[in-house]
């Protein structure tokens, strides 16, 4: 037995767990453990009392409303992963996920758990932040919810107040007819954390133009940043262009030396991957509009 | 605290502290120590034991957390005492192991991968063992292993004969000793050579 004592509850409902919470300043919720344990193990954090909502069925579902994918907390990363209402409505989402830990860990990881816990170089809030999801949180005094942007403060820190409890993060839903997306990422072993991830995704008129896109870059710094891509709208944007644009863009990160990679190596790897990704993203609209045509002439 | 925990399907009660994770209880109050303790903190994949028939790191959950869950353990896969599972199997036929400390882990895995995908492709197999760190024998020979036992699970589980099944026919289908998919069926001898005989 690794981790120090502590006291282990289950509560029934949500509003239980957050009292529970809001009681006893030491105590910590716990899910699907993935990162909570191996702390405790190693005495990295320290718990009174653990609040076990892993089984509670309110917090545990994907479903779609309107323009939002609702995905509850403690749905395991692995039903995201298989999920096919989350691979039409946000494919980002579906191909960030293979990139989130192990098989195994996947199998009980959660992504509430993964947005709260708010690695900087964790794939789920990077996706979150990419798309301006909103995080769902509940405490005594009700539920709120606050765009990610504002959720996620700095390594291994977040907005939440003491008694606060995230329920749900809600991925807002692209309707545009031609929409793409890419993940790409750098990291020692596959699954090991990222160096330097990049989310994108784009979407595309009829002429090829581009009406909306988001690049969110991970790993680089304190947190993941969505870049300013405002010079992007309303152009065929090539290569040279999305260079130009996205090594304007990366400007603002604040990349971190450590034991494996140095800061100017992070800069460097975060345009590559942000161009890469931005330009699958684009092939990727364009093929899903010839697919869509294709459906209409059947 | 008492928990229930439903391993290899036997209902055993254990008190356990909360701080006892799902491994050290498996290991020290069910007496069953074929999952391993490596890192005992989620790195290595030794502990992997399957939770509702997926693979989880038994270190990673507390056994409190486990309370009420189906959980199959390496002592759970062979279908009778001195018996071997396919994979279980395949594995010491590829020479998919050497010191052993992770096999049970990488037999979990890949038991529960050709549970799900009966026909994996060689990235699939790398994809789902990627958890799980062999620091001996290499990984070659267990993706190897995991390729092999599918192969034989699925020439195990199709028709044989090529005449299909009639349902009001004994059910013996002498076609099957000419025209039976023979590769991958180890006759006895080819037990001991390498790679069971294949090239």
């Amino acid at each position: 037995m690794k981790p120090a004592p502590f006291e282990y509850v289950r509560p029934d409902s949500v509003a239980q767990a957050c009292e529970m919470l809001a009681a006893d300043e030491d105590a910590r919720i716990i899910a699907g453990g993935q990162t909570l344990v191996p702390m405790l193990a190693m005495r990295l954090a320290r718990a009174a009392k653990l609040i076990d909502i892993y089984r509670l069925p309110e917090l545990n579902g994907i479903r779609v409303e309107s323009d939002v994918l609702v995905i509850g907390a403690t749905t395991r990363q692995v039903q995201v992963e298989r999920s096919a209402l989350a691979a039409q409505s946000t494919p980002l989402l579906a191909k960030a996920l293979p990139w989130v830990g192990h098989p195994p860990t996947r199998n009980r990881g959660t992504v509430g758990g993964s947005v709260a816990n708010a690695d900087p170089s964790a794939e789920i809030p990077l996706v979150a932040v990419t798309l301006g999801a909103e995080i769902e949180i509940t405490n005594p005094d009700g539920v709120t919810s606050m765009p990610a942007d504002d959720f996620f403060i700095g390594p291994m820190l977040t907005s939440v107040m003491p008694g606060d409890c995230v329920t749900a993060v809600r991925f807002p839903i692209w309707r545009h007819a031609r929409v793409g997306t890419a993940f790409h990422e750098v990291s020692a072993r596959k699954s090991d954390f990222a160096f330097v991830a990049a989310a994108a995704q784009v979407a595309l008129d009829d002429d090829g133009k581009c009406i909306a896109a988001a690049l969110g870059i991970g790993g680089v710094g304190d947190r993941a940043v969505r870049l300013d891509l405002a010079k992007l709208l309303g152009e065929t944007a090539g290569t040279a262009k999305l260079k130009d644009v996205v090594a304007e863009a990366a400007t603002v990160l604040e990349p971190s030396s450590d034991l494996h990679v140095s800061a100017t190596y992070r800069t460097r790897v975060a345009v590559t991957l942000g161009v890469r990704a931005l330009e699958d993203a684009m092939t990727d609209a364009r093929s899903s509009a010839t697919q869509s045509n294709r459906g209409i002439t059947q | 605290m008492k928990v229930t925990l439903k391993v290899n399907g036997r209902v055993c009660s254990a008190d356990v502290e909360p701080r006892k994770t799902l491994l050290d209880a498996i290991r020290e109050d069910l007496a069953l120590v074929g999952s391993h303790a490596g890192c005992e903190h989620g790195v290595c994949g030794a502990c992997t034991v399957l939770l509702e028939g997926e693979p989880v790191r038994s270190c990673l959950m507390f056994a409190v957390q486990a309370d009420g869950y189906e959980i199959t353990t390496i002592e759970g896969l062979a279908p009778a005492p001195g018996e071997l599972s396919v994979v279980q199997d395949a594995f010491c036929e590829t020479h998919g192991l050497q010191c052993g400390y992770c096999t049970s882990g990488m037999i979990l895995t890949g038991h529960a991968l050709l549970q799900r995908t009966p026909e994996p492709t060689r990235e699939e197999i790398v994809e789902a063992i990627s958890g799980n760190i062999c620091r001996c024998t290499g990984y070659g020979q267990i993706v190897e292993a995991i390729e092999f036992a599918g192969e034989r699970l699925r020439k195990a589980n199709a028709p044989r004969g090529s005449k299909g099944v009639d349902a009001n026919q004994p059910h013996v289908d002498l076609s099957a000793e000419t025209d039976a998919p023979q590769e991958g069926v180890l006759k006895a001898a080819q037990a001991d050579t390498p790679h069971g005989g294949r090239p």
